[in-house]
């Protein structure tokens, strides 16, 4: 098939508004808007994206985690000050600047949101899910917190306590999930492996080693 | 302010759709987007708390049919145009047709690492100790500010348990509309469930948020 090609010939038999979505066009005019008046780089962007798709993940919160499990005093440190405890693994800046982590326990379940806007813990969980952002999710995390999990696959029993933690202001919350039963004398790489991006919101728990591949 | 973006406890929205293996973006410009929104700023022209009241302040119909990077652009252009970095014209056109301020910084690639890795800190020191202490019963007061506040409309005006004392932070209901910093303490404040959502309320919930000092009194 030969390429498509934009000029201006004969071959050019198609309307070109059909090219773009009303928000590639939004955003691409306004691109090429500020870069035309030098007020941003797209070099710039593309380092941006390349740090949130490659650099920047749940993958650091898991690390997070895992040492955690694995290292009573560690743990310790990130319940008393997890901003620190947090940046000596090297994971530190934007949304991260003031984080706090949350234990699960046998009694208490953990779930955190942002009812007001899409605040979440980018330094160790990279950028949030749509799922996060969406209004489903932040009405109801706080008035049917049960209702949501199951929709997770999460049936929590029913004794167990739900906390809640609305990320109003600019600490960023770090869910710390349960330690997987059958995990004794694993090494921490293979903890990380267990720890999901669900596990450290709340809407999931830590794999079982069985069940990771 | 009482906006479409204040969505705690409402209902109607449906279920979750979590999305399996979830890609960090879903098209290119979204990607953009964020860059785009990061870059911007970077110019230090407004703060994180005028970016977020923009955002609300889009008409809820336009707010709740959004994509939340479509909500970041819509919200970008405002700010560009009311500090003067471009018209809507040029929005329309994609092209400049005007020389508008310049800002303080303009965010080239190989500052990227740098900036991101060092964040905004908004942890401010305060002159006077914390007016609330740990343990102690307070209620979060009743207002329905056009401005900007970080006080949920759910969590007006009901009986709380302060559980930790977090430092002093920006105040985000002055700093929004450039009237400074104005830090504040900041408690986290443990409501029960059935405090906040009555008869009904699941007993086993508790919900908690962090509060600027000046949004509670003495219970």
């Amino acid at each position: 098939m030969s390429e498509h090609r934009h000029g201006n010939g004969p071959e050019h038999d198609h309307p070109h508004d059909n090219h773009f979505t009303d928000m590639e066009a939004r955003v691409k005019a306004l691109e090429s808007l500020l870069t035309e008046k030098g007020l941003i780089d797209p070099a710039a962007i593309d380092a941006i994206v390349e740090t949130y798709e490659n650099k920047v993940g749940p993958r650091n919160g898991a690390r997070v985690v895992a040492r955690a499990w694995a290292d009573a005093s560690f743990a310790e440190w990130l319940r008393r000050d997890a901003t620190a405890a947090i940046a000596s693994l090297g994971f530190t800046g934007r949304q991260g600047e003031h984080m706090r982590a949350v234990f699960n326990t046998p009694e208490t379940h953990n779930l955190v949101v942002c009812t007001l806007c899409s605040c979440y813990p980018w330094a160790v969980l990279g950028l949030p899910p749509v799922w996060y952002k969406a209004p489903s999710y932040r009405s109801r995390a706080v008035i049917d917190p049960r209702g949501v999990l199951a929709e997770f696959g999460l049936d929590l029993a029913a004794d167990k306590k739900v906390r809640v933690w609305d990320s109003t202001a600019e600490l960023r919350y770090l869910v710390v999930p349960e330690r997987p039963d059958g995990t004794e004398g694993i090494s921490e790489e293979a903890l990380a492996d267990l720890v999901t991006r669900d596990s450290m919101i709340g809407t999931g728990l830590a794999l079982s080693p069985g069940a990771v591949r | 302010m009482n906006g479409p973006h204040d969505l705690g406890g409402q209902q109607g929205f449906g279920p979750i759709a979590p999305e399996r293996n979830e890609p960090v973006f879903h098209a290119e410009w979204e990607k953009r987007a964020l860059g785009i929104t990061l870059s911007c700023g970077a110019f230090g022209a407004w703060t994180l708390d005028e970016s977020r009241h923009a955002r609300e302040c889009l008409p809820p119909a336009t707010y709740l049919s959004a994509s939340y990077y479509e909500i970041w652009t819509r919200a970008l252009e405002q700010l560009l145009k009311r500090h003067d970095f471009v018209t809507q014209a040029e929005l329309d056109a994609g092209r400049s047709l005007y020389r508008g301020r310049e800002p303080k910084n303009v965010l080239k690639a190989e500052m990227v690492a740098g900036v991101l890795a060092r964040g905004g800190p908004c942890d401010r020191p305060v002159g006077t100790p914390p007016r609330f202490a740990v343990g102690e019963r307070v209620r979060t007061k009743n207002f329905n500010p056009e401005t900007h506040t970080r006080l949920p409309r759910y969590a007006r005006a009901r009986a709380g348990v302060v559980e930790a004392v977090q430092g002093s932070f920006v105040f985000p209901d002055d700093n929004a509309h450039g009237k400074g910093e104005n830090p504040q303490w900041v408690y986290t404040v443990v409501f029960d469930g059935p405090e906040i959502w009555g008869e009904g309320g699941d007993p086993t919930l508790t919900v908690s948020i962090d509060a600027w000092e000046s949004y509670l009194e003495r219970a």
